[in-house]
């Protein structure tokens, strides 16, 4: 009965160890994402560095699925920036065109007003109610360089999750199945 | 070593990696051209000129622009974005930019232009300080890469003034 025990234990022991180093490999794929994200969010002074457009707003210059790089800095917001804004209570940021500026004497507050460059009107009937300007808390980055079609994997998984669930499951497996 | 797996996981990388070097090459090789870009903006007319209902004035205008943006455009760029803006300074805001007009040029083809139109956009003040005002009128462009970074430049053309009174 003895060596029944000991295979039992070899066997259990054997696959621990293989599962420990697989978890921590893959925990530190993982933290090793994050701390560039994190970085990227210092050096550019933006809560999103990267932003995929979503709309066909800015078409032809930007298309959907296309990827922006933001920077933001204490400069101030000048008419023909590109500015990546979110309106209160809309968590989506809207990618466009700053049309018209009126900054304040001395407090160096700024008005913006926005449009799409592929829209006919501005921007005021996406603003909240009553909002008729956009102010420099709302504006989360200006575009300063792009990438074409990098963005359609991220478009994909958010329109269809199942993508997303079939991503990570085939990911799992080869993580498991490895032999190294 | 040697499976498919792994030789098409060291393939995809090293596209990958190819591929965005070449993208930041070529948005580098923008940082070379020599841009001489020139234009020249008259207004024809002034339309009216009025207060609003709720005391912000506006102005109408006719502008003749001429434009000549095609040493701009390189290998790399995608489209260049012109917009007009009427620039101004008022007692309570040290700076207003109000956009005039704007176009997407496309092609080297279309960037040396000739139009004459009246302002695409309102041309509001906040408040009533444009009668008499000394303003500039400043062709921006942006220039939209194929891949990379975007530049932006202007040409800031003074002198303009609005009339005393309204009418």
């Amino acid at each position: 009965m003895g060596w029944i025990g000991e295979t039992v234990d070899s066997i259990k022991s054997i696959k621990i160890r293989q599962l420990l180093t697989q978890a921590i490999t893959l925990g530190m794929i993982v933290t090793s994402a994050l701390i560039i994200w994190k970085t990227l969010m210092c050096v550019t002074g933006t809560e999103s560095p990267v932003v995929v457009v979503l709309s066909e707003s800015m078409e032809p210059g930007f298309q959907r699925g296309d990827v922006l790089f933001l920077h933001m800095t204490k400069e101030p917001i000048r008419a023909g920036e590109i500015v990546v804004f979110n309106v209160d209570g809309r968590d989506i940021p809207i990618v466009h065109r700053a049309i018209k500026v009126h900054e304040r004497q001395n407090t160096g507050h700024v008005d913006v007003l926005t449009k799409g460059d592929n829209n006919d009107v501005d921007d005021i009937g996406l603003y909240a109610d009553g909002q008729f300007w956009l102010h420099r808390q709302h504006i989360m980055g200006r575009a300063i360089g792009f990438l074409p079609y990098v963005g359609w994997m991220t478009i994909i998984m958010s329109e269809k999750p199942i993508v997303k669930y079939i991503l990570i499951g085939a990911l799992g497996l080869l993580v498991i199945t490895s032999k190294d | 070593m040697h499976s498919f797996g792994y030789r098409a996981n060291a393939l995809l990388t090293f596209a990958i990696t190819i591929l965005a070097f070449i993208c930041a090459i070529a948005s580098f090789s923008d940082n070379f051209s020599n841009q001489t870009p020139s234009a020249q903006i008259q207004i024809l007319n002034i339309n009216w000129f009025q207060k609003q209902p709720h005391g912000n004035d506006e102005v109408s205008l006719t502008l003749n622009i001429t434009a000549d943006l095609q040493s701009l455009f390189t290998w790399n760029t995608k489209q260049v974005f012109a917009f007009v803006a009427a620039e101004y300074k008022t007692s309570k805001n040290s700076l207003n930019q109000v956009s005039l007009w704007d176009a997407i040029i496309p092609e080297k083809e279309q960037a040396k232009f000739w139009i004459q139109i009246s302002n695409k956009y309102r041309f509001i003040d906040q408040g009533h300080n444009l009668r008499g005002k000394d303003f500039n009128l400043t062709l921006h462009w942006h220039v939209m890469p194929k891949t990379g970074k975007m530049f932006a430049d202007k040409i800031v053309m003074s002198g303009y003034r609005l009339p005393n009174a309204y009418r």
